[in-house]
């Protein structure tokens, strides 16, 4: 097939799994035991690799960013640099990646197993949707734990760049949180909120559609995984720059 | 109520009484029905114009190589693929153009038992056969009445708490069918279920299958390229003796089963439908070779 018209089709098909997944919510049974698990296992489950990856992006930011401010004499102003950075784009977007390779290759090597061993299509003959019981609660789950993980994140990632000025470069911890109260606006803290939840929905949309579209095998669950991170990670980082282009218009006009 | 070698009881998959055979305008509703059902895949042909019927208590064995179309008529039956043309009747009711939720009220009246049993991997014995039951939100306690009732049935009861990983081929197998005869379905659909099992486990599974079709009346599609499959389910019927033990008997000379025949497909059509006797006389080379293997 064209590439061009596979990746329409691609298009197409999360399209009406968003639209089927969204019509499973006002359907009965709603699954709210399976959403709680799933955010267990997602939210839970990721906190230590992003409260991991937040604290030494923190402190890394602050390590490069420090010597530059200390020789125009701005370093009282490193924790602006930070919170910015930090709450705006990189707490967001890695938070979004560390998810992604974690969980959306859970969720695509998952779904992948039970269709190439015919555990979706005997749930379908048992009269339950897939699409309502496995992929709805998997992103409503997504939706709601990806900001979550993003705010610890960010905590996590001030913490970690005022471990690194205080103790690296002996910048009093005052100055350090007076500056990141400085660095944060409101629309920092709502661009910082509302883009994991979009990137929520790319993880949990394209892994389920990775995931139940496997074939070829147990082989075919390897692609189908590989392939729901690259696409994920991708849509990720191409969705940040048009969100924050949008949010940059759209809170400028309301804020400012 | 339960089922098992020392009780008269029944499964009572029957139970239902406006599932005496309808007969409108004189005709005996069949449970299953094809018409004229087409089917291609791009280029390729899969099913052409087959059509066929399975009444209510009556065992069809539907025999093929690979890739002759088989599963795909199972897959059509549970409406899990559309036909290009022709129509699927099921208990009389036109299901070809239903949409996936009045496909899920069709589905609760099929069973079907998978390959490889296909049981859920995260969910233990107990869980996968009272998935239906727990969907539905029954009670517990007549769930776990219903699991036990049914995994006696298979002769599983032991196996209730283990979980998927732990059973063998043979056992999955018979746990995939203890679920799917939850919910008291009129119709079970068996995809290759011996497929790789060792002859005394295959043996088993055709024994549930003569059951349920001579004493629970449940009208069955069995998919299988093995012969023995065929030797057992169209030459055998159980029958409960006075203790309650369920015996399967041999059809001699003087009683021939009519509650079974065998359709045979090849490249997507039909090329023979009846008895496994008239099977056995045919002078097709194809078939004559795939029943001796030679």
């Amino acid at each position: 097939m064209n590439p061009i018209i596979k990746y329409l089709v691609e298009v197409q098909g999360v399209t009406l799994l968003l639209g089927r997944s969204l019509k499973g919510l006002r359907k009965r049974p709603r699954y709210f035991a399976e959403i709680v698990d799933q955010m267990d296992q997602i939210g839970v489950g990721s906190l230590g690799i992003v409260i991991l990856t937040g604290f030494f992006t923190g402190g890394v930011l602050i390590l490069q960013a420090y010597p530059t401010l200390e020789y125009y004499g701005a370093q009282s102003n490193a924790g602006q640099g930070v919170a910015t950075s930090l709450i705006r784009e990189l707490g967001p977007v890695l938070t979004a990646l560390m998810v992604a390779g974690r969980v959306g290759s859970a969720i695509s090597a998952e779904l992948g197993s039970m269709v190439v061993s015919q555990q979706i299509d005997a749930m379908r003959a048992l009269g339950t949707s897939p699409v309502r019981k496995l992929v709805t609660p998997r992103i409503i789950a997504l939706l709601l734990t990806l900001p979550l993980l993003t705010i610890a994140a960010d905590l996590f990632g001030l913490m970690g760049g005022g471990v690194v000025a205080y103790q690296l470069h002996g910048l009093d911890i005052n100055t350090y949180v007076s500056s990141v109260r400085t660095g944060m606006g409101t629309d920092d803290l709502i661009a910082g909120i509302v883009k994991p939840i979009f990137f929520g929905a790319i993880i949990g949309l394209i892994s389920c559609y990775k995931g139940l579209n496997t074939t070829g095998g147990t082989v075919g669950v390897g692609v189908s995984t590989t392939q729901a991170v690259v696409a994920s990670s991708i849509n990720i980082i191409i969705a940040d720059f048009f969100l924050s282009k949008l949010m940059q218009s759209a809170l400028e006009s309301t804020l400012f | 109520m339960s089922f098992d070698s020392f009780d008269h009881e029944t499964l009572d998959l029957t139970g239902d009484p406006s599932r005496a055979d309808d007969v409108p305008n004189g005709r005996i509703v069949p449970v299953i029905e094809f018409e004229d059902v087409e089917l291609a895949f791009d280029d390729q042909v899969i099913l052409d114009k087959i059509s066929f019927t399975v009444r209510r208590g009556e065992a069809k064995i539907v025999l093929g190589g690979s890739g002759s179309g088989k599963s795909t008529i199972i897959n059509l039956i549970l409406g899990l693929i559309k036909p290009d043309a022709g129509r699927i009747y099921l208990d009389g009711e036109d299901i070809t153009e239903l949409d996936d939720a009045e496909l899920m009220r069709i589905r609760k009246n099929i069973g079907m038992v998978f390959q490889e049993g296909a049981l859920f991997d995260s969910l233990s014995v107990y869980e996968n056969v009272a998935y239906r039951l727990h969907e539905e939100r029954v009670p517990e306690d007549e769930v776990e009445h219903e699991v036990i009732r049914m995994l006696r049935f298979v002769d599983l009861e032991d196996a209730i708490d283990k979980m998927p990983v732990e059973l063998s081929g043979g056992m999955r197998r018979r746990v995939g069918i203890a679920r799917a005869l939850v919910g008291n379905p009129e119709i079970i659909l068996f995809d290759e279920p011996t497929a790789g099992l060792d002859p005394p486990t295959a043996r088993t599974i055709c024994e549930l299958a003569i059951k349920l079709r001579d004493i629970e009346d449940v009208s069955l599609i069995f998919v299988t390229h093995e012969m023995n499959n065929l030797e057992y389910i169209s030459s055998e019927y159980a029958v409960i003796d006075r203790q309650g033990k369920i015996n399967y008997e041999h059809e001699g000379e003087k009683l021939c089963l009519i509650n079974t025949e065998v359709m045979m497909l090849r490249d997507g059509g039909i090329i023979f439908s009846g008895k496994d006797e008239q099977l056995r006389q045919t002078n097709d080379p194809y078939i004559a070779r795939f029943l001796r293997g030679k």
